[in-house]
């Protein structure tokens, strides 16, 4: 039990815990002490200045060890000759605060007035104006005019690009440090550094790429003025003429809460658009953070490849012709099935599910990544959240780069490492996680099926796993296709069950899923399709929602062709084959909910309007079950979704009312609460809730369909294993709209070992399984030998590991 | 005085050599500290003697080596040999020319704490005391002076350099232990201060050279005998840096309670040109300037006596400023030093130093206009009881006590 303490800030009575920084206490008390350098999430420096308060300890009695009273009996108090720093005191018993004291406004007005001497004062054309914390607090704190002389004002470079994604207008820094900080502590890729001393002090970025870090936009919301700024918003709008939607990032399956900040803007012909992403707080999920692709990938919303009508033979339609056309084939031919991503919301998915079984046929899921079933019954239950787990909890992270992945993911895990979790790591090559972990075990591809059990047969580890009060497994796919993903995640539940964590919160199983909602379709009844060419070639009529296998490479245009119903947002290959085109809204137009890898379910809103003519996905299958007497809702999302948890058996007892719940939640963030934290928005619209769990730990674990054993691809001389690999920012339909992404995307490669006898760069002809691809040869230290590693979605349709060849072009000519 | 106990190679030139040190008693303390005592009897004689830090603070020695964390292992012995203050050089005297007495210091002082690892971290500029240094501790590693199981004890000890890179904030604890730690030199909140959490987040002391090679002599002669010299503010002896306007300057050491008069005259050789002395800077570019009155020339110099006529004696880098001299062109010069050493992680010293430092050259350049002085002097005092260590605050040391007492230079 912490000790409690109990202190007076400016006549109020505020008890706080033992250890509790004054500037916090005081939050607490309702008090905002003004501040600069620190920031809730990271240790105090003291250097800004800023919150200097007077504070006054009761004076000790050193014989008898307590307070020294005065003649009315109360404790002498002893103040320091000078002021304090509000944000690396602690609290004591009995302490005094004055933060409003003439000496204390003196102090803060003296700092701000410190602070503007080397300031542009550039509002009027400072992205950060309306929003800025120098600005707030000069109004509130600084002195009406400057006494230094404008002549001696020190001119800087405005524009110094720290990246491709991040500008730092080193006029406006005031050297506060946080973006140092949050480099080094939070994220842990302390790319960034103080260049010089005293005036002549600078930011610069000190890794090669320049900026190394897929957290560096949330620099700028912690940014106390406009000093970093990104490329993406920079001079795109005022804060006050935008509007916020909130929203769920729909690029992982992490499920980071964030907001649309729209606006109606002439030079988007009037559209109302979307101009930034900002993290909404969800400290369960995300904290007050997002990472760069959630931030800036958003821009395939506005791509001018959307669709914006239906099509029936590739002519515009009316939709009455487009679903009359559909319903049509579907009512002609027999052999059907449907097939759909995890980019769809949960009301979307159920409505197809509905769909199928109404038509007696398969509803299969798109996806790379098997072992769903094993984690909606293994995953996460009700109650859970990644921050309660501490000492005596572990962590174990399988067959994944999980920074590549799910950053968010990673920085909890990091996070959960530092609070003393114990971590463990297996994967065949060193991965940014590895720093933090307290076991690594290091696999060859190709051996995930023995995984589980090497990690049973480290004494060290297997106590860990044993003897974790709490333990959370999360798997990816790294170098496996769909049977080895099903094979781990059933390994991965096993090891729950036998290591004694089934059945209860903050243990489970948490699959790093391709898509944000795949989690939501496992929890359907959703299955992969073992076999999409075959698929192709069996079927008469295909029903796609959210899935481009022609333009994925997984379907070979040679192959015969069946009816195809495509439903989708963007223009891609499979939409350019469809006989009929259905055209969905994108999510950020609608509302609906997304089931997280944690089995979080939760709201996004809509943010801008309809793009053309597109409807929800779910609403288009309604109006095409209405044709076949089924009634679906095609209107309220929020009703589709009570139909949802009254049918699915985890989303029971489940609805938008409580999923729009927020909890109180430290630290306070907003403009209102706490405007000095940064431009981290607040969550009023909800947290979200976890599913209801089917395993008990009785429950026998259920076997994978495809036996153990099966189709597990070694190296073997004088071919090269091709693994496929998972990269944050790819070529998919959802990022690459980003033109600003396009440096990070990279080109098609191949990711080698140095000795492979390649050169960094080269062009060179992949081939494997009949596929030829040509690809750059990336290096890379860390890629074990005879190995070469193919990150997915950049147009290499290497769905499996495969044994292959490199020919440099010549050769091949 | 016609014993040195500091600066003794004036004495006997050859004592940087090894064999000469221990002819003349060199490492004896060490050794009877080792064999004879424990840690804490060494600490208690050196609280007993009196000895206050060196490098400024005056600090009691003994009381800081006492307040380290024993809970928290392994401990650390730093020695901070960044003299970077304009005016002081007394350190360097020291390390060149009596090098045995200060390393045995060293020794003897981490003995006292419990480290087996102490650091010595010089100025960049020291870079040949750095070399000469790692010379003898060489030579003492291969007399068994250093290393393992010393003197047959359990006791192991190794002493390493460390150079800075030209920067006045690695003086400052700190900043040092920081940039000792390869991070960039600048200060860290206090508390916990350095015996709680210093080095590598370890409990470490740092006193300065000159504290440390009081050490051996201590130890080896007693408290009582040191605590007969000097005063009871300040036993035992002083090295005065003194320089500016006076015929011999250089490093004079001589016990606590000696007079400015008698540094400046007898020792000094009188101002140059036979000038009155206008103004005494006692700690370098950090002090106040104090007016040179009688009061001042006499009063007997320790660490309090100094207090009452508004200065501090700090490192005793007595600096001497003659009625040739204008205050504000001794403003001047403190300024561009602040400026340009200021770390720039406190918003009040960084900005401050850079703000006093155009309006001293706007004062200086365009005519001491009242408004632009009382202005200089409003900063000043801004920047005062603000910043985050005590460099940021000797900025306006020279600033506020110039303008206040010697306006007549500002009008």
């Amino acid at each position: 039990m912490t000790k409690m303490v109990t202190l007076s800030i400016d006549g109020i009575q505020v008890t706080v815990p033992e250890g509790t920084l004054v500037v916090d206490a005081a939050r607490k008390a309702g008090i905002n002490i003004p501040v600069f350098c620190y920031h809730p999430k990271m240790e105090p420096v003291g250097m800004c200045r800023m919150c200097l308060v007077e504070i006054g300890r009761p004076m000790i009695d050193r014989n008898t060890g307590q307070p020294i009273l005065d003649e009315n009996g109360q404790p002498k108090l002893q103040f320091l000759g000078k002021l304090e720093t509000a944000c690396t005191n602690t609290v004591s018993e009995g302490m005094v605060v004055l933060t409003q004291s003439e000496k204390a406004r003196a102090g803060q007005k003296a700092t701000v007035e410190f602070l503007l001497t080397s300031h542009p004062l550039d509002c009027p054309i400072c992205d950060k104006g309306g929003e800025c914390p120098l600005q707030d607090l000069t109004m509130a704190y600084g002195p009406t005019q400057s006494r230094f002389l404008y002549e001696d004002k020190i001119h800087l470079a405005k524009h110094v690009p720290l990246g491709e994604l991040i500008y730092l207008d080193r006029e406006r820094c005031i050297l506060c440090a946080r973006c140092i900080r949050f480099q080094s502590k939070i994220a842990g890729d302390a790319v960034l550094t103080f260049d010089e001393r005293g005036r002549s002090s600078q930011i610069i970025t000190s890794s090669e790429p320049p900026f190394d870090s897929v957290f560096s936009g949330n620099t700028t919301d912690i940014c106390p003025v406009g000093a970093l700024t990104t490329a993406d918003f920079r001079f795109g709008a005022r804060p006050w003429e935008l509007k916020a939607a909130a929203s769920i990032c729909s690029q992982c399956p992490v499920g980071c809460n964030i907001v649309y900040n729209t606006r109606r803007e002439a030079r988007s012909d009037g559209r109302i658009v979307i101009k930034r992403v900002l993290p909404r707080q969800n400290e369960e999920v995300n904290d007050l953070w997002i990472c760069d692709k959630g931030r800036f990938a958003y821009h395939y919303i506005e791509s001018p490849s959307r669709l914006s009508a239906p099509r029936v033979a590739g002519q515009p339609a009316s939709w009455k012709q487009a679903l009359e056309k559909a319903s049509q084939a579907l009512r002609t031919w027999q052999k059907k099935a449907i097939l759909a991503s995890g980019r769809l919301s949960n009301e979307d998915l159920y409505a197809l599910k509905r769909f199928a079984e109404k038509m007696g046929v398969p509803a299969y899921l798109y996806t790379s990544m098997g072992g769903g079933e094993w984690v909606r019954r293994y995953g996460l239950r009700a109650g859970s959240d990644l921050g309660h787990l501490g000492a005596g909890d572990a962590i174990l992270v399988v067959a994944s780069d999980l920074y590549e992945e799910a950053p968010i993911w990673y920085l909890r895990v990091k996070q959960a490492a530092e609070r003393g979790v114990t971590l463990i790591l297996a994967n065949p090559r060193f991965t940014r996680l590895e720093r933090f972990a307290h076991y690594t075990m290091r696999y060859a591809y190709g051996d995930e099926g023995e995984l589980i059990g090497r990690l049973n047969a480290d004494a060290k580890i297997a106590q860990a796993l044993r003897e974790a009060r709490n333990l959370v497994i999360f798997f990816g796919s790294e170098g496996m296709g769909l049977e080895q993903t099903e094979a781990l995640a059933a390994d991965c539940a096993q090891l729950l069950t036998e290591t004694g964590h089934v059945g209860r919160s903050d243990n489970g199983l948490v699959g790093i899923w391709p898509r944000a909602n795949d989690q939501g379709a496992w929890e359907m009844g959703f299955e992969p399709a073992p076999d999409l060419q075959a698929l192709f070639e069996e079927v008469d009529v295909l029903y796609i929602v959210a899935a481009d296998p022609v333009g994925d490479g997984l379907v070979r245009p040679n192959g015969r062709k069946p009816f195809l119903i495509v439903q989708d947002i963007l223009e891609n290959e499979t939409v350019r084959q469809a006989d009929v085109v259905l055209v969905a809204c994108a999510y950020t137009e609608r509302e609906g909910t997304f089931t997280s890898g944690e089995r979080r379910v939760q709201r996004f809103y809509p943010a801008v309007p309809h793009w053309g003519e597109c409807k929800a996905d779910f609403a288009i299958t309604a109006l095409l079950a209405e044709r076949f007497g089924l009634s679906l809702e095609a209107h309220s999302a929020a009703r589709a979704f009570q139909d949802l948890a009254a049918a699915v058996e985890t989303f029971q007892g489940l609805d938008y009312a409580a999923l729009s719940e927020v909890r109180s939640q430290w630290p306070p963030t907003g403009r209102a609460e706490y405007p000095f934290s940064g431009t981290a928005q607040p969550n009023a619209q909800g947290m979200g809730k976890t599913l209801a769990a089917v395993a008990e730990a009785s429950s026998a674990v259920p076997q994978p369909k495809v036996p153990r054993e099966a189709p597990r691809v070694r190296p073997e001389e004088g071919t090269l294993l091709l693994v496929p690999i998972t990269r944050l920012f790819d070529a998919g339909s959802l990022v690459s709209p980003s033109s600003l992404l396009r440096e990070r995307i990279g080109q098609r490669r191949v990711i080698l070992h140095p000795n492979a006898g390649f050169e960094q760069g080269a062009q060179v002809l992949l081939e494997w399984e009949g596929h030829q691809v040509e690809v750059t040869v990336a290096l890379d230290e860390n890629v074990p030998a005879g190995v070469g590693l193919v990150p997915r979605s950049m147009g290499i349709p290497l769905q499996q590991p495969a044994r292959g060849h490199l020919h440099t072009p010549e050769r091949v000519r | 005085m016609t014993q040195y106990l500091l600066l003794r190679h004036r004495e006997i030139p050859e004592i940087s050599r090894l064999e000469v040190y221990r002819q003349h008693g060199g490492f004896e303390a060490f050794r009877k500290a080792v064999t004879e005592m424990t840690p804490d009897q060494v600490t208690e004689v050196v609280k007993a003697s009196g000895l206050r830090g060196r490098g400024g603070a005056g600090f009691p020695t003994g009381l800081k080596w006492s307040f380290m964390d024993r809970k928290s292992w392994p401990h650390y012995v730093v020695a901070n040999a960044d003299e970077s203050e304009p005016g002081t050089f007394k350190d360097r005297e020291i390390m060149e020319g009596n090098p045995f007495q200060f390393l045995e210091g060293v020794a003897i002082a981490s003995y006292a704490v419990g480290a087996q690892r102490a650091y010595i971290y010089l100025r960049g500029e020291y870079q040949h005391i750095a070399r000469w240094l790692d010379e003898k501790i060489a030579e003492m590693e291969t007399a068994g002076l250093l290393g393992e199981r010393l003197f047959g004890t359990d006791y192991s000890l190794r002493i390493y350099t460390h150079l800075g890179a030209g920067a006045y904030i690695c003086g400052e604890e700190t900043a040092l232990l920081e940039s000792l730690e390869g991070k960039r030199g600048q200060p860290r909140v206090r508390p916990p201060f350095p015996p709680s959490v210093g080095l590598y987040g370890k409990p470490t002391v740092v006193n300065n050279v000159e504290t440390l090679t009081n050490v051996p002599l201590i130890i080896q002669n007693g408290a009582e005998w040191y605590r007969s010299m000097g005063t009871s503010d300040a036993p035992g002896v002083k090295i005065f840096s003194l320089s500016g306007r006076v015929k011999r300057p250089g490093n004079y050491e001589l016990p606590f309670g000696v007079t400015f008069r008698q540094l400046i005259y007898e020792y000094g050789g009188g101002v140059l040109d036979d000038r009155p002395i206008k103004a005494i800077m006692p700690a370098g570019a950090s002090s106040s300037l104090l007016r040179a009155d009688d009061r001042l020339l006499d009063t007997p110099l320790d660490y309090a006596a100094l207090r009452p006529l508004g200065g501090d004696l700090g490192s005793a880098s007595v600096i001497v400023i003659d009625d040739t001299v204008s205050i504000d062109w001794v403003i001047q010069k403190t300024l561009r030093f602040f400026k340009h050493e200021s770390c720039g992680k406190c918003t009040p010293c960084r900005e401050g130093t850079y703000w006093m430092k155009h309006l001293i050259d706007h004062i200086r350049a365009n005519g001491k206009e009242e408004k632009q002085v009382q202005l200089l002097l409003d900063v000043a005092r801004q920047i005062q009881g603000k910043c985050l260590c005590a460099l940021g605050e000797f900025s306006t040391m020279a600033v506020v006590s110039g303008i206040e007492r010697f306006g007549e230079d500002f009008r």
